[in-house]
């Protein structure tokens, strides 16, 4: 009864999903827009404008996201969708070193053009490739993993390590199984100050609610609280 | 049988047509010469050709499946022998008797066949004037033999027999592993029905439908060599045939588009699939941009500023082996709606644009609802062939969920700069998208605007518009006409038997065509239907040819191909309708599609 009468306080947050081609930007959004996943995926053309709320224990954010195509030929629309960004997601692919070098040149553009404050998080995806997804997922392509092996490139320190140093938030996800993935636009809800943003609905209750904002929120079959820990803040 | 001699005759001249013209004697030889009147041409035009016919006459057997049926010649080969007409036998082609009836009447033509074709041919009417067909009940009865037998159902196995494959010429090639040795792999290559492939005249490659470019590498190496060769003549290559496959190529600047096909499509078909996957290539890059990739570096590997849309170009080059009456007809099909329907959508798309628009869609499962433009451009179907590809035919946009921003040049409007495209389908609820009939009705909004920075405008207007039409219901009108599909056969025409037909409407650049379903509606079937009216297409389109109406009989269909300045109709029967039927049938539905064009075309769209 509490939290679904009060009005929590409403904000929209502008938010840009940048990588290299490939790596799943497009699947990241679907899963935490739709928490879907499609296999064998198109690529994205131009850019695609989603929106989805992250309900926190103190207010709503209202995410307009812009999932942009990877493509070097894209590349010079970028600004067009990281100005006034207040978050960013820099997604680079697990298996692909040469992805994580193209996610850094994202970084320091950002860092570069990009509004002052906007919050970076470096997402490393398809997890579901590596051995160490932990606590038994990886259901469906059991077989295929255990042929396979580990197809990781990149290990976690070092682009922990990286991130660390650059300030970022830091993640590995899978799309394909959902780990992590609400998790890390939850965090990027969270690393919002405040003062960034523009209250649509004026303040309301703010701390009466607390445990209800996680029930409300989108069910994402990722694992539950475990994953905090992937949290580099 | 008269189909393979035409057939023959019209690759001799294709084949001809590309020889160097033979040269003129020597000048040496003719002073060698006592008299010039002995100086022979190198080749007299031989008057008669190898036949097995008596005389050069072909001997029909299958025309008129009634009492008079016997034997009755026409002089077909004279008539048909016209450049551009190609047919590879094969396709439900092979058996096809071509009877045209053209105005320069052949005199070489006997009594017979010249009986119901006297009459100028302006019109269709004077098919019906001295018809054969005087069917004794008893034949009637026959079922085998009833106007009613579909196309196709007596195609015989070994005519089908190059589409047998059909259902899995789409496949990919499989992975090189244990069970798939690069032989095996090489021979599911070769046994696709058709290849497209894109190179560079550097020979790099840069696209093939079928196969990794690993894989293909040695053939596009051999294509290359082959097109340079003729090309460092200065004589550059258009088409050659190895057995029944058909090659054609085309030369865009730095690129060499190359078609490979065994379904009998003619030189000009093939040429616009590969113009249409040019311009493809042109809507990702824009000509500037791809003139100068290759004038600072020949040797550039394309494939890199091209990723991504490897996607847009293999549905664009499907809808093509499929067979698609929008890229044979060079038109586009609109959602069937009635006037007043269409005029309000129009006005209340006009009533919400912004100054940013430029065009503005609205699209139903592929079919054009309205369009609203300005006064000035029009839109070219080469464009909207590409758009509807992008968001119909290949799922990336559509699958994304959500709205889309997309850069892309309309190499038809401009071909050295970008537009930004707004996309909006509506309504995509999940419980649609699981339901696969529901796959051709959705309801897209495209708004094009040269701004970049327009995208809040053009989703402001988007908002405006659904709002606009859901307030007075004209979305609903439109989700029903999606649902309810093309018009069935015999709600066009009752009682015909013309099974399918295509309709163009020259001036609107629009066509229509009533329901596929059930006889057309499997991928083979389907196949065979469009192979039918590429061959009439071609035929009739064949250049220097005089021909406005076209019956042809063949063993499993019927057809009739009709142009006028107006419009362009080509319909299919049974292999037993006669031509009182066809012609029956087609009058009706010319009646149908003339107190229905307001309905079926858009005529000018909405204008500002």
């Amino acid at each position: 009864m509490a939290d679904s009468n009060a009005p929590k306080p409403s904000s929209s947050v502008k938010l840009v999903l940048l990588g290299e081609a490939a790596v799943g930007k497009s699947s990241l959004v679907l899963r935490f827009v739709n928490n879907d996943f499609q296999e064998n995926k198109e690529p994205t053309i131009g850019a695609a404008f989603l929106t989805q709320k992250c309900n926190l224990p103190t207010r709503t954010i209202k995410f307009e996201i812009w999932d942009t195509a990877g493509q070097e030929r894209f590349a010079s629309l970028a600004p067009m969708y990281y100005r006034n960004a207040q978050a960013a997601l820099v997604v680079y692919d697990l298996t692909k070193p040469t992805s994580l070098i193209k996610a850094k040149h994202w970084v320091a553009e950002l860092q570069r053009q990009a509004s002052p404050g906007i919050v970076i998080a470096l997402v490393g995806n398809k997890l579901d490739l590596t051995n160490d997804s932990e606590s038994g997922q990886a259901e469906s392509e059991g077989a295929d993993g255990e042929e396979s092996g580990d197809a990781r490139k990149i290990s976690t320190e070092e682009a922990k390590t990286y991130a660390e140093e650059e300030g970022l938030l830091f993640f590995e996800t899978s799309a394909k199984t959902g780990h992590n993935v609400s998790e890390v636009f939850t965090a990027i809800a969270n690393a919002i100050p405040e003062t960034s943003l523009k209250s649509t609905r004026g303040p309301g209750a703010s701390s009466a609610v607390n445990r209800g904002g996680d029930e409300q929120r989108v069910n994402l079959n990722g694992p539950r609280e475990a994953a905090k820990e992937g949290c580099a803040c | 049988m008269s189909a393979e001699n035409v057939g023959s005759s019209g690759d001799a001249a294709a084949l001809g047509g590309e020889r160097p013209p033979p040269l003129p004697p020597r000048p040496s030889q003719i002073q060698s010469k006592s008299s010039p009147s002995t100086i022979v041409p190198e080749r007299p035009n031989l008057s008669s050709k190898p036949t097995t016919a008596i005389s050069s006459m072909n001997i029909q057997t299958l025309s008129f499946p009634d009492g008079s049926r016997g034997t009755f010649s026409t002089a077909g080969g004279e008539n048909n022998n016209s450049q551009g007409t190609e047919q590879t036998p094969g396709a439900g082609a092979a058996s096809m008797g071509f009877n045209s009836i053209s105005n320069d009447i052949d005199e070489s033509m006997s009594i017979m066949s010249l009986a119901p074709t006297l009459r100028p041919p302006g019109d269709l009417e004077s098919l019906l004037v001295g018809d054969m067909s005087k069917k004794s009940p008893a034949w009637m009865l026959l079922h085998s033999q009833s106007a009613a037998v579909q196309p196709f159902e007596t195609t015989r196995a070994e005519e089908g027999a190059i589409l047998t494959d059909f259902a899995r010429e789409f496949d990919d090639i499989p992975e090189p592993s244990e069970t798939w040795s690069d032989d095996a792999r090489l021979k599911l290559w070769k046994s696709k029905l058709k290849h497209f492939m894109i190179l560079s005249s550097a020979g790099k490659p840069i696209y093939s439908r079928y196969g990794d470019l690993e894989m293909i590498n040695s053939s596009m190496g051999v294509v290359q060599t082959i097109i340079s060769f003729y090309q460092g003549a200065k004589n550059p290559l258009l088409g050659f045939y190895a057995a029944n496959t058909r090659f054609v190529i085309v030369t865009q600047g730095p690129l060499y588009l190359v078609a490979i096909s065994k379904l009998g499509e003619s030189d000009y078909q093939l040429r616009a699939q590969l113009d249409a996957l040019y311009m493809q290539i042109l809507s990702t890059l824009t000509l500037p941009t791809l003139t100068n990739i290759f004038a600072n570096r020949p040797s550039t590997d394309l494939r890199k500023p091209l990723q991504g849309t490897e996607s847009l170009l293999s549905s664009l080059a499907d809808s093509f082996t499929r067979g698609s009456p929008s890229a044979l007809l060079g038109a586009l099909e609109c959602l069937r709606l009635r006037k007043s329907h269409r005029h309000a959508i129009n006005n209340a798309f006009l009533k919400t644009k912004t100054d940013k628009l430029l065009y503005g869609l609205i699209v139903a499962g592929g079919r054009l609802v309205s369009v609203i433009r300005p006064r000035r451009h029009s839109l070219h179907p080469s464009d909207l062939q590409l758009i509807f590809n992008m968001l119909f035919e290949s799922g990336g946009v559509k699958a994304g969920g959500g709205e889309n921003w997309i850069p892309l040049c309309l190499p038809a409007f401009n071909n050295r700069g970008y537009l930004y495209m707004y996309v909006s389908f509506l309504d995509v609820d999940p419980e649609s998208e699981r339901d696969m009939s529901a796959a051709g009705e959705e309801i897209a909004i495209i708004l094009i605007s040269p701004d970049k920075e327009s995208f809040f405008d053009l989703q402001h207007m988007r908002d405006d518009v659904v709002t606009e039409l859901k307030k007075r219901g004209h979305l609903d009108i439109i989700k029903t006409a999606a649902k309810q599909g093309r018009p069935k056969m015999n709600e066009i025409a009752p009682g015909t038997h013309v099974s399918h037909f295509l309709f163009k409407s020259r001036a609107n650049v629009q066509f229509c065509m009533p329901s596929l379903h059930p006889t057309f509606s499997n991928l083979i079937s389907h196949r065979r239907l469009m192979s039918l009216y590429h061959n009439l297409h071609s035929t009739i389109h064949a250049k220097h040819t005089h021909v406005k109406v076209l019956h042809c009989v063949g063993e499993d269909t019927t057809s009739l191909a009709w142009i006028t300045p107006i419009f362009e109709f080509y319909c299919v029967a049974g292999p037993n309708a006669s031509r009182t039927v066809m012609t029956q049938g087609a009058n009706k539905i010319m009646q149908w599609a003339k107190r229905e064009e307001e309905r079926l075309f858009i005529i000018g769209g909405g204008v500002f």
